[in-house]
């Protein structure tokens, strides 16, 4: 391929479709190609495969707890299953997937074409990571082939360092392991966003997504070495009894849950920050117009994830810590409300006045808004003192966070990985199948979780394998909705790998949007872009360059 | 008993009144804004949908200079709403953490997996607490193993019980019945099996109920704590003659004891149970560390029995056999 | 893969790089990122021992006071020395002296290894005092258990930190052999300096453990 002499603009669009062109996808073959690439695109995609892994294990383990609860006696499981059951569902879910998810995904494909660049600064880190994911990925998944670990995804000690006999370490050398590859890939993405942007693309002209993909990434950074060393003490706990962690031996095992929340609460950050970066793409380019407050909205980012790191005490309420560290932490947990409200009140009015097209991002994209607002108030609500000390550890919480990582991150997932989809494969999927799968896991997941609040304001403990009989309407409820919400997923697992094969082909831009992405060819060739693109506008400026006629729109 | 409002548990003190009336003020926040989002969300999407192919939307955002005006308004408003939260959950975070003067003292010790309790008179029960209506309880709760919560939803308040020190639960029943008692913190495998209840009774059943039925010889933990400081011979040093190696606890408790290195600690419940499972770790000014460790030869029950007896002893020594019975 | 798009051909500028300043820009920033994740990484441990430190101080100055002094300066001054070379050894690569800069490398690394000799004999010496946390934990004063405590941290650190010398002594040994045989250019000698950063900062780390382990409450 040579260089075109033409504007970036028009790199190419000179392809008439269906015409043999070269792509990332098939500049070259085989095995090796894929597990020694260094492109940013491949390695997306190579997580995307594997993170879809650990997603559908976590998602039969979820089932697996709704059909047990679905009667308050604890008959289909053993409780030592039932405990593993629900450890290792929190394991997968959010350090093998929600962690990794966008990040991983999203973030490796995007971020060098939306900044323009040929790919990430340090494209073989890029792939350590991966393979450093994977191998994380693979001790966790020996260690659930030889009983798994019942301690909870938590791992407090010192029920994990003194009391359980299951596969703790193994699960902490995972964890281990994969955080280490969370800490390269926000590395690697801080390091590509500070100096890899194309000419004329400044810092308020990046788009929110790569403001939220930067925050994360400071997140990421800061605190998972944090967790890091917490499971190594765990780790040299259980097998030295050093006494870190060991009331017996002049220990303190608060000083665990001090360094367990000051990584895993911004790791919450982690999950949502970047599913918040997709809605402000979503939002924008279905509205077809600038982001309502685009500076607030950025720095909402930023705020929320330096904020993150000193709220870790909101989850230690009752936990005996002093209650004047209690009343620090909820007033600063009350404060990371207000970036996040100013985001939902932006997301809100860039729809004033927009022109507002019905696609299946956008569906996700709203989802996720009332969604997130749900969550995110009934999260002020466990900020509160006088609420947490009541609802604290019941299935409020369980909701609340479902609201935010399953309700929030996972329809911001999805809706990005839609609205990219053609982008990454250059093909389209079936609209109506799409629409309906918004529509379904919409309406599954309110039904699995809104009934946990009222179950969680009424007492019932979460991680309890058999409950008094008068929670189980409300469970049963939640169990049917959980079946509804398993279909919904489903169907873009079927409709996706079907339009690989099987779909229209997609044009450079189907949706019509701005940014640096969308004016590549889909997909875009290995260089990313045939000629350097040189930003002269802020992102969102509408109309979108003229391009190529739009054919495909769907099925 | 089955709450009698399938949305709303069962309400048996003041104080979880006034949780749920701060949920209520939190829960109108949640639905008036996620309304205002849902409808003004709706409303543009059918108002503003896309009618042709190359329409877009209008940017109203640079062009109009209360679009600042506006992104200040939804910051403080909300910001004040939430500060009114905290103020309001902080204080009744407060109402549910301090128990007034003159509650009556009940012990529980938790381990994997039952709850053992112990009246004021020494009674001692597994898995149900029985107190009277209309009277403040206090809970010193420490745990063997690892850690617990005590959570009795109808009081709305969760502890911690620790292995390390001890916490304090209170609450003040307003109604009879029997009430669920969670462990709230996951604590391995049968956690969801120490469970329990909080039976409320009217004063004079809880009297009969302490009077009657199945009784254990029961002796008051403050009696159990002097014959325990007798057979462990904590005597042999602790007593008030010029030969002692060992400080006197008469009136100690409460009060603030100077350390070797000039610190000074105060002597409550904590510091009396490091002090027996591990003496050497502050020590008294004027004093050596030559007591011996107890760890491992004491359980937290009669641990809790020897803190009650020290706790008893007043400064006059004439007080010490008659204490507590 | 050069030729392609607007790519380039310049030896020892990767393809994805636009200048060499710009490579060189983004491997600093990296490593710079890097040592601050390494930051937060002993933070978590520097956190475990001021929490204890400040609930026993006591018997934390009587356990640090069988740490031998001398040892402990004597290791400090060795690293500090070593620091000193690093420091010559990326100048010298950045001048293009080759040659120079790795014999000054080799000098880091043996002095590295002295590092990691003298705190093998520290051990040792531990080992036969019975002052290895476990089940032969033994120490003389009061308050054994967490007597223990401080060791549990004092092995955890000094391991941790010279898990890190080891893994820097491994990548001086590499950048040596590479400088040897002329890799390092004035445009490009990014592996070097990085590995010269994490170097010092390898150091620094011991410069906040010395005290902090070794000195407190010594006046």
């Amino acid at each position: 391929m040579t260089t075109t002499p033409s504007a970036a603009r028009t790199a190419g669009a000179a392809m008439p479709d269906g015409s043999p062109r070269t792509h990332y996808l098939n500049a070259t073959y085989g095995l090796k190609s894929w597990l020694l690439t260094r492109d940013h695109k491949r390695i997306a995609l190579l997580y995307l495969v594997s993170i879809s892994v650990f997603f559908a294990l976590g998602g039969l383990m979820a089932v697996l707890i709704r059909m047990e609860l679905a009667t308050p006696e604890g008959d289909l499981f053993q409780p030592d299953i039932y405990n593993r059951l629900f450890t290792m569902h929190g394991v997968l879910m959010i350090f093998f997937f929600l962690i990794p998810g966008i990040p991983a995904v999203l973030g490796n494909f995007l971020i060098p074409l939306m900044i323009g660049a040929r790919d990430l600064a340090f494209p073989r880190i890029n792939l350590l990571s991966w393979y450093l994911y994977s191998i994380g990925g693979l001790f966790t998944l020996w260690a659930l082939l030889h009983g798994g670990v019942d301690t909870g995804w938590t791992f407090y000690t010192p029920l994990s360092t003194n009391y359980v006999n299951t596969s703790v370490i193994t699960v902490g050398v995972g964890i281990f392991i994969a955080g280490f590859s969370s800490i390269l890939t926000g590395l690697n993405f801080v390091v590509t966003i500070h100096r890899m942007r194309a000419p004329g693309l400044t810092w308020f002209r990046l788009p929110l997504f790569v403001w939220g993909a930067y925050a994360t990434s400071l997140i990421q950074i800061l605190g998972t070495p944090v967790i890091a060393i917490a499971i190594l003490l765990v780790a040299a706990e259980r097998t030295l009894h050093i006494g870190i962690f060991d009331p017996k031996l002049g220990g303190d095992p608060i000083l665990f849950q001090h360094l367990f929340w000051f990584y895993s609460h911004p790791a919450v950050y982690i999950m949502i920050l970047p599913s918040m970066g997709v809605v402000s793409e979503l939002v924008a380019t279905f509205s077809r117009k600038p982001i309502f407050g685009y500076k607030f909205v950025a720095f909402a980012s930023i705020g929320i994830a330096v904020l993150g790191f000193f709220v870790w005490g909101h989850h230690m309420f009752v936990s005996g810590q002093s209650i004047y560290a209690g009343v620090i932490f909820s007033v600063l947990s009350m404060l990371v409300a207000v970036p996040s409200a100013i985001k939902v009140f932006n997301w809100t009015a860039t729809l004033y006045k927009g022109s507002i097209s019905w696609d299946t991002p956008m569906l996700y994209a709203l989802g996720f808004i009332g969604l997130f607002t749900i969550g995110g108030l009934t999260g002020v609500m466990l900020a509160t003192l006088g609420i947490d000390a009541h609802v604290h550890d019941t299935y409020f919480i369980i909701a609340h966070f479902h609201y935010i990582m399953v309700g929030g991150a996972i329809m911001g997932y999805l809706g990005g990985l839609h609205f990219w989809w053609p982008k990454i494969t250059g093909r389209m999927y079936p609209l109506f199948w799409s629409k309906l799968s918004a529509i379904v896991i919409f309406i599954g997941f309110n039904v699995t979780f809104f009934p946990q609040f009222i179950l969680g304001y009424l007492g019932m403990p979460r991680r309890y394998h058999s409950y008094p009989p008068e929670f189980q309407v409300l469970n049963v409820m939640s169990s049917a909705g959980a079946t509804v919400l398993g279909l919904g997923y489903l169907m873009p697992l079927v409709y996706f790998i079907w339009s690989i094969r099987y779909g229209p082909k997609a044009p450079s831009n189907p949706w019509g949007a701005t940014g640096l992405e969308w004016q590549t060819t889909s997909p875009p060739p290995v260089e990313n872009f045939l000629t350097q693109p040189i930003v002269t506008a802020p992102p969102y400026t509408y109309p979108a360059p003229k391009r190529a006629p739009e054919v495909t729109r769907g099925v | 008993m089955i709450p009698s409002s399938p949305v709303l548990p069962d309400q048996a003190s003041d104080v979880a009144r006034s949780v749920d009336h701060l949920m209520l003020y939190a829960l109108s926040g949640l639905v008036f804004f996620s309304a205002l989002i849902a409808i003004l969300v709706l409303v543009f999407m059918v108002k503003y949908r896309r009618k042709s192919d190359d329409e877009v939307g209008i940017d109203i955002y640079e062009t109009n200079r209360k679009s600042h005006v506006l992104e200040l308004v939804w910051s403080v408003i909300p910001l004040g709403l939430l500060l009114i939260l905290f103020a309001w959950g902080t204080k009744v975070f407060f109402e549910q953490n301090r128990p007034p003067a003159g509650a009556a003292q009940y012990w529980v010790t938790g381990r994997q997996w039952m709850w053992k309790i112990q009246h004021p008179d020494g009674r001692r029960e597994i898995d149900e607490l029985h107190v009277p209506v209309g009277k403040a309880v206090q809970l010193r709760m420490i745990s063997e193993d690892v850690i617990h919560d005590f959570y009795v939803p109808a009081f709305r308040i969760h502890v911690d019980v620790l292995p390390s020190r001890y916490t304090t639960y209170w609450f003040k029943a307003n109604r009879t019945g029997s009430f669920h008692l969670f462990c709230g913190q996951y604590c391995g495998t049968e956690h969801s099996k120490m469970v329990g209840h909080v039976i409320v009774m009217e004063p004079r059943a809880y009297e009969a109920w302490l009077a009657g039925e199945k009784t254990s010889p029961s002796s008051s933990a403050v009696a159990s704590g002097d014959e325990l400081f007798v057979a462990k011979s904590c005597n042999t040093c602790h007593r008030p003659d010029s030969s002692a190696r060992a400080p006197i606890l008469n009136g100690v408790f409460g009060t603030q004891a100077s350390l070797n290195d000039d610190t000074k600690v105060l002597v409550n419940e904590d510091y009396i149970r490091e002090s027996i499972l591990n003496p050497a770790a502050k020590v008294v000014a004027g004093y050596q560390p030559v007591m011996p460790t107890f760890k491992g030869q004491i359980s937290e029950e009669e641990l809790i029995q020897l803190v009650n007896y020290i706790k008893s002893l007043k400064a006059a020594p004439a007080a010490t056999a008659e204490a507590g019975k | 893969m050069a030729s392609e798009g607007h790519g380039h051909d310049l030896p020892g500028l990767a393809h994805h790089f636009d200048s060499y300043a710009q490579q060189r820009d983004s491997a600093t920033l990296g490593m710079w990122t890097f040592l601050v994740t390494e930051i937060l990484f002993f933070g978590g441990l520097f956190a475990a021992y001021g929490v204890y430190r400040s609930l026993y101080p006591e018997v934390f100055r009587a356990s640090s006071h069988t740490l031998s002094i001398q040892l402990g300066t004597f290791n400090t001054v060795v690293l500090i020395a070593s620091s000193l070379t690093m420091a010559l050894a990326v100048r010298g690569g950045q001048t293009g002296k080759g040659k120079l800069a790795a014999a000054l490398l080799v000098l880091t690394l043996i002095l590295g290894s002295v590092f990691l000799v003298v705190k093998g004999f520290e051990y040792h010496e531990k080992f036969v005092e019975h002052h290895v946390p476990g089940a032969s934990f033994h120490f003389e004063g009061p308050d054994a258990p967490h007597a223990q405590l401080f060791f549990s941290l004092y092995f955890l650190m000094t391991g941790l930190h010279a898990l890190h010398m080891i893994i820097g002594i491994v990548l001086v040994g590499y950048v040596a052999i590479r400088a040897a045989s002329g890799a390092y250019t004035p445009e490009n000698y990014n592996f070097l300096e990085g590995t010269g950063l994490y170097w010092h900062f390898v150091d620094l780390i011991w410069i906040f453990l010395f005290p902090l382990l070794y000195l407190i409450g010594r006046h």
